[in-house]
């Protein structure tokens, strides 16, 4: 027992430091006001039937039917009695039954909820099945169902609200168990011997208590309202008691003479109902968790840095210069795309690598002005095909992006739309820029579609993406790409979900598809190999820059930024010695709102020196078409020596 | 359709039966268990109704004969099992039963009734669905990313505001506004197309304020998704992407949470009719249970129940058709 026990005390929230939070709730605008509210109500409730008790049941023949007046502050009802005292005292008696029922009902849904986990299991189900069908009713019918068995009146209707919101807790209660039975220590505990009944009340309905008491106090309220709904109707408190729900039924009839006898009662139904609301709000906010995002104040200040890109010929297709995206976040803005500058030529396969985080996927996007809004992209330059991207406006790059641009994402079991056929989500790209008729664009996606070497293409357009395999997807969506004539092709990741046999065939369906069009690539992965086997030229990046800039044929022979180095000598081949540690790269990259001033990878290179550390390095041409950003980069060729840099970096 | 020549995706279906045939079987099994159940539960109801219904029904100084014969003729000297087996069979002849206090069969009543409600809840539908669904995507549109708090703020404030009163209420409130202090509409009744305005504005106020909230929340959810990123990537404009491509999704998230909300409004006519003397069903329930005509109870609480079940129906069904995965997947 005692493991178990302390498994459950693991599983508890920690009740230390509780006070703060609930003062800190009541702080918050909802906070205050549900406090304030449930005060009043409660403070009602007690006092106003021993104070004003006999002054709301004076009959005073001589004021009958009375609007607001001095004497009257809402008028009077049909026997001259005071609505607004009455309205008032009638508090005790509305909350009192909503909270009775909301015990009964909720008591009731407890042992509904939970008695499938003890009975036996035909039992169980029955119990678990009734739930479900009764679930489906909406509470004032239940409600008037169970007022027909116990009868009109007070009683009756308490029973029928009760039980008319026991199936919505007996739901809540099974699953919230069903999700704590999961749980180890239940397991523990069960495996221990501990039998059935003593499992539900030590260990199951502890750990419930908290979103229960929640929804119950949630449910209070539906029930304050459920009851005024039945005393409105004649169902509920009967004569001479009162409730809200019966003053305002015998006040609609003098709603022409006094519209405050029938809203008098409307208002304080509402306000005790919001209390009740509020109140369960801010429980759940203090009990769970809740992230408010806090608010962001001034815009980014785009960090200069000048840096010689590319040469920029008559042949460049994409020119980056100085791309930088920003989001906003909760300590203000991050930068995860710090300058970044490049370009690429026409019909030429360029590959980003670099680990998570390092900036290559949002880079793919700023270029592709697929980043939206709370981010922010700023370029020096950022030309497509002559025009460029970031001042020309969204309607008039459509036409050009939309046949000229192509994008395959990372991963295709949610990049296609579930709700549209295959063939209706390729033509819409026709449809839309190419000004073919629907059945045209569908004729052509058909086409395509068997352009990327999709079998039986006319019916597979017809189906929906979850009849497709996640290498057919990503096929598909290369075809979606084709629709149009594409200069370039943005693949960010596109083999990274799919299983290997079926990673080359897309590489391959990618590199005919380039030679087919002359369209040029941009292919991110973190996979260096995979860039190294078909790109004609490698960005390497790290913590939103380009650290090294470089010919497909260097990289083997010549990398010279340590990270590069570092990069290569982590990946596996055959004929990698299998005797040898693992080679993997010391430390992580650091986050994008704490980038270091030097050189970012500084912390995890073997060369770093104070230079490093103080001042970030700029990238400067050390070869025909390779650049790199480093202080200290290395100088030979070949790989042993970056083995040795990483095996040294290991041990540092 | 040849769908099954091909084994097409993963997770299509029972292999050799189309998933739409597999889906209405199983929906209309769960359609009729549920109507069992619920004819079940209505005859169980008069017999845990304490006492003698028909000396309830009758009042206490009525003479016992009188009372013995009212029994003898409703067979409530049969056995229980008997009597179902009657209930059941009149029910399949749409003999559901005589009203204790008009003598008039109670068919006849649900016939009359019937039609008042509908007119009152269909309305109230369409309301609902041409309010909700475009103001929930513009907020959704217009706040996304967390811009225009004050938007925000005003949306979430109205909605929860109107969300948290009861349709009764509501009710009350337009009459007093509307029709006492302006006189635009009529306070009560059905006549002629003025009477309408309130009734159903009471009715789809609340649900409206909900499901607009729940519309704006998956429409936020949903543009996040990937497949977003490529209807943008496709360069459609942005009402299309919106439109086609974010609401149908959006819609099957919200209709299955909505769901309950829609069969919420079968039963808010009740209270709906009751402020507007509105001569349908829903003034009928309340008048008989408060005559204890449990004949006429019965009938009406049945009809409530099929109209429940039949929305939770329809609503699978406009799923399946939003989006066909819902046909495939097991509950």
């Amino acid at each position: 027992m005692t493991a178990t026990t302390a498994a459950t005390a693991a599983a508890v929230p920690e009740k230390t430091g509780r006070g703060s939070p609930w003062l800190a709730a009541v702080r918050t605008p909802v906070g205050a006001c549900s406090a304030v509210l449930l005060a009043a109500v409660v403070l009602l409730a007690v006092l106003a039937p021993l104070v004003w008790g006999d002054r709301a049941a004076t009959v005073d023949t001589n004021a009958i039917g009375q609007g607001p007046s001095g004497a009257h502050l809402l008028g009077t009802d049909s026997l001259g009695r005071d609505i607004f005292y009455r309205t008032l005292v009638a508090t005790r008696l509305s909350v009192g039954l909503a909270v009775v029922s909301t015990v009964i009902g909720v008591t009731a849904g407890l042992v509904l909820g939970t008695l499938p986990s003890v009975l036996p299991r035909p039992a169980g189900r029955l119990v678990t099945a009734a739930v479900n069908i009764a679930v489906a009713f909406p509470g004032l019918l239940l409600a008037l169902f169970f007022a027909v068995i116990f009868g009109v009146g007070t009683r009756g209707a308490t029973l029928a609200i009760a039980f008319a919101l026991a199936p919505g807790f007996a739901r809540l209660a099974q699953t919230l168990a069903a999700g704590v039975v999961g749980r180890d220590f239940v397991s523990a505990a069960r495996i221990a011997g501990v039998g059935r009944f003593r499992l539900l009340v030590r260990h199951v309905l502890p750990n419930i208590g908290e979103p229960l008491v929640v929804n119950a106090t949630i449910g209070a309220g539906a029930a304050l309202l459920a009851f005024s709904g039945l005393s409105f109707l004649g169902i509920g408190v009967q004569a001479p008691d009162y409730d809200w729900g019966r003053l305002l039924r015998e006040g609609l009839d003098g709603i022409y003479v006094n519209p405050a006898v029938a809203l008098a009662p409307g208002v304080a139904v509402v306000l005790a109902g919001l209390a009740f609301n509020l109140v369960g709000e801010t429980v759940a906010a203090v009990v769970g968790v809740r992230t408010r995002s806090a608010k962001v104040r001034d815009r980014p200040v785009p960090p200069v840095r000048t840096a010689a890109a590319g040469e920029t010929g008559d042949e460049s297709l994409l020119v980056v210069e100085n791309l930088q995206v920003a989001f906003p976040g909760p300590a203000g803005w991050t930068t995860p795309v710090r300058g970044v500058s490049f370009t690429v030529r026409v019909g030429e396969a360029i590959g980003v690598v670099g680990e998570s985080g390092s900036g290559k996927s949002l880079t793919g996007l700023a270029v592709s002005r697929l980043i939206e809004a709370p981010g922010v992209v700023t370029a020096d330059r950022l030309d497509f095909a002559g025009t460029p991207l970031l001042t020309t406006s969204e309607r008039e790059l459509r036409p050009l992006l939309g046949t000229s641009l192509a994008m395959v994402f990372q991963d295709p079991m949610t990049s296609f739309n579930p709700t549209r056929r295959i063939g209706r989500q390729l033509a819409e790209v026709s449809e839309q820029h190419q000004g073919l008729s629907r059945s045209r664009a569908l004729a052509r996606a058909v086409d395509r579609l068997r352009a990327v070497r999709i079998p039986a293409a006319e019916r597979r357009a017809r189906q929906y993406p979850h009849e497709f395999s996640g290498g057919m997807r990503q096929r598909a969506m290369i075809g979606m790409g084709l629709m149009g004539q594409p200069r370039l092709i943005v693949a960010d990741e596109p083999t990274t979900a799919l299983d290997v046999t079926v990673q080359r065939q897309l590489l391959r369906l990618l590199a005919r598809t380039r030679d087919a069009e002359n369209a040029a690539i941009l292919l991110i992965s973190h996979d260096i190999t995979v860039v190294a086997q078909n790109c004609d030229r490698v960005l390497v990046m790290y913590a939103g820059r380009i650290v090294e800039d470089l010919p497909t044929a260097d990289l083997t022979s010549a990398p010279r930024h340590p990270y590069t180095r570092a990069l290569l000598a982590a990946t596996l081949e055959l004929d990698t010695d299998r005797d040898a540690p693992l080679a993997v790269i010391p430390g992580r990259p650091p986050e994008p709102s704490e980038v270091p001033v030097g050189c970012a990878f500084a912390a995890r290179c073997p060369r770093a020196a104070d230079r490093c550390l103080a001042e970030d390095p700029v990238p400067a041409l050390v070869g025909p078409g390779h650049r790199v950003a480093c202080w200290h980069p290395y100088e030979d060729t070949g790989r042993e020596s970056g083995r040795e840099a990483v095996a040294s970096g290991g041990a540092e | 359709m040849t769908t099954l020549a091909v084994a097409p995706g993963p997770r299509a279906g029972v292999r050799g039966t189309s998933p739409w045939l597999s889906f209405a079987r199983r929906r209309l099994t769960r359609f009729l268990v549920s109507l069992w159940a619920l004819v079940t539960t209505a005859f169980l109801m008069i017999q845990l109704v304490p006492g003698d219904p028909v000396r309830a029904s009758l009042g206490l100084t009525a003479p016992v004969e009188l009372v013995e014969a009212r029994r003898e003729a409703l067979g409530l000297n049969d056995p229980v099992w008997v009597r179902y087996g009657h209930y059941l069979g009149g029910l399949f002849t749409g003999d559901f039963g005589t009203s204790m206090g008009s003598g008039q069969p109670v068919s006849q009543v649900i016939g009359d009734r019937l039609p008042a409600t509908l007119e009152l809840a269909l309305p109230a539908f369409a309301v609902v669905a041409v309010l909700s669904v475009p103001l929930g995507v513009l907020f959704a549109v217009l706040t996304r990313g967390g811009r225009r708090r004050g938007a925000e703020l005003a949306f979430t404030s109205v909605s929860v505001f109107l969300a948290a009163v009861p349709e009764f209420l509501v009710a009350v409130g337009l009459v007093a506004l509307l029709s006492v202090r302006l006189g635009w509409f009529p306070v009560a009744g059905s006549d002629g197309a003025s009477a309408f305005v309130l009734p159903v504005a009471a009715l789809a106020i609340g649900p409206a304020a909900v499901l607009a909230r729940i519309v704006r929340v998956e429409m936020l959810s949903v543009l996040g998704d990937d497949f977003i990123r490529t209807a943008r990537a496709k360069r459609l404009p942005r009402r299309l992407v919106y439109v086609r491509h974010a609401l149908p999704n959006a819609l099957t998230a919200a209709l299955t949470i909505g769901g309950l909300l829609l069969t919420s409004m079968v039963a808010g006519t009740v209270l709906v009719e009751n402020v507007f003397a509105w001569p349908g069903l829903g003034s009928t329930i309340v008048q008989s249970i408060l005559q204890k005509d449990y004949p006429l109870v019965q009938g009406v609480v049945l009809m409530y129940g099929v109209g429940v079940l039949l929305v939770n129906l329809l609503v699978d069904v406009v799923l399946a058709l939003l989006d066909p995965r819902s046909t495939i997947r097991e509950n």
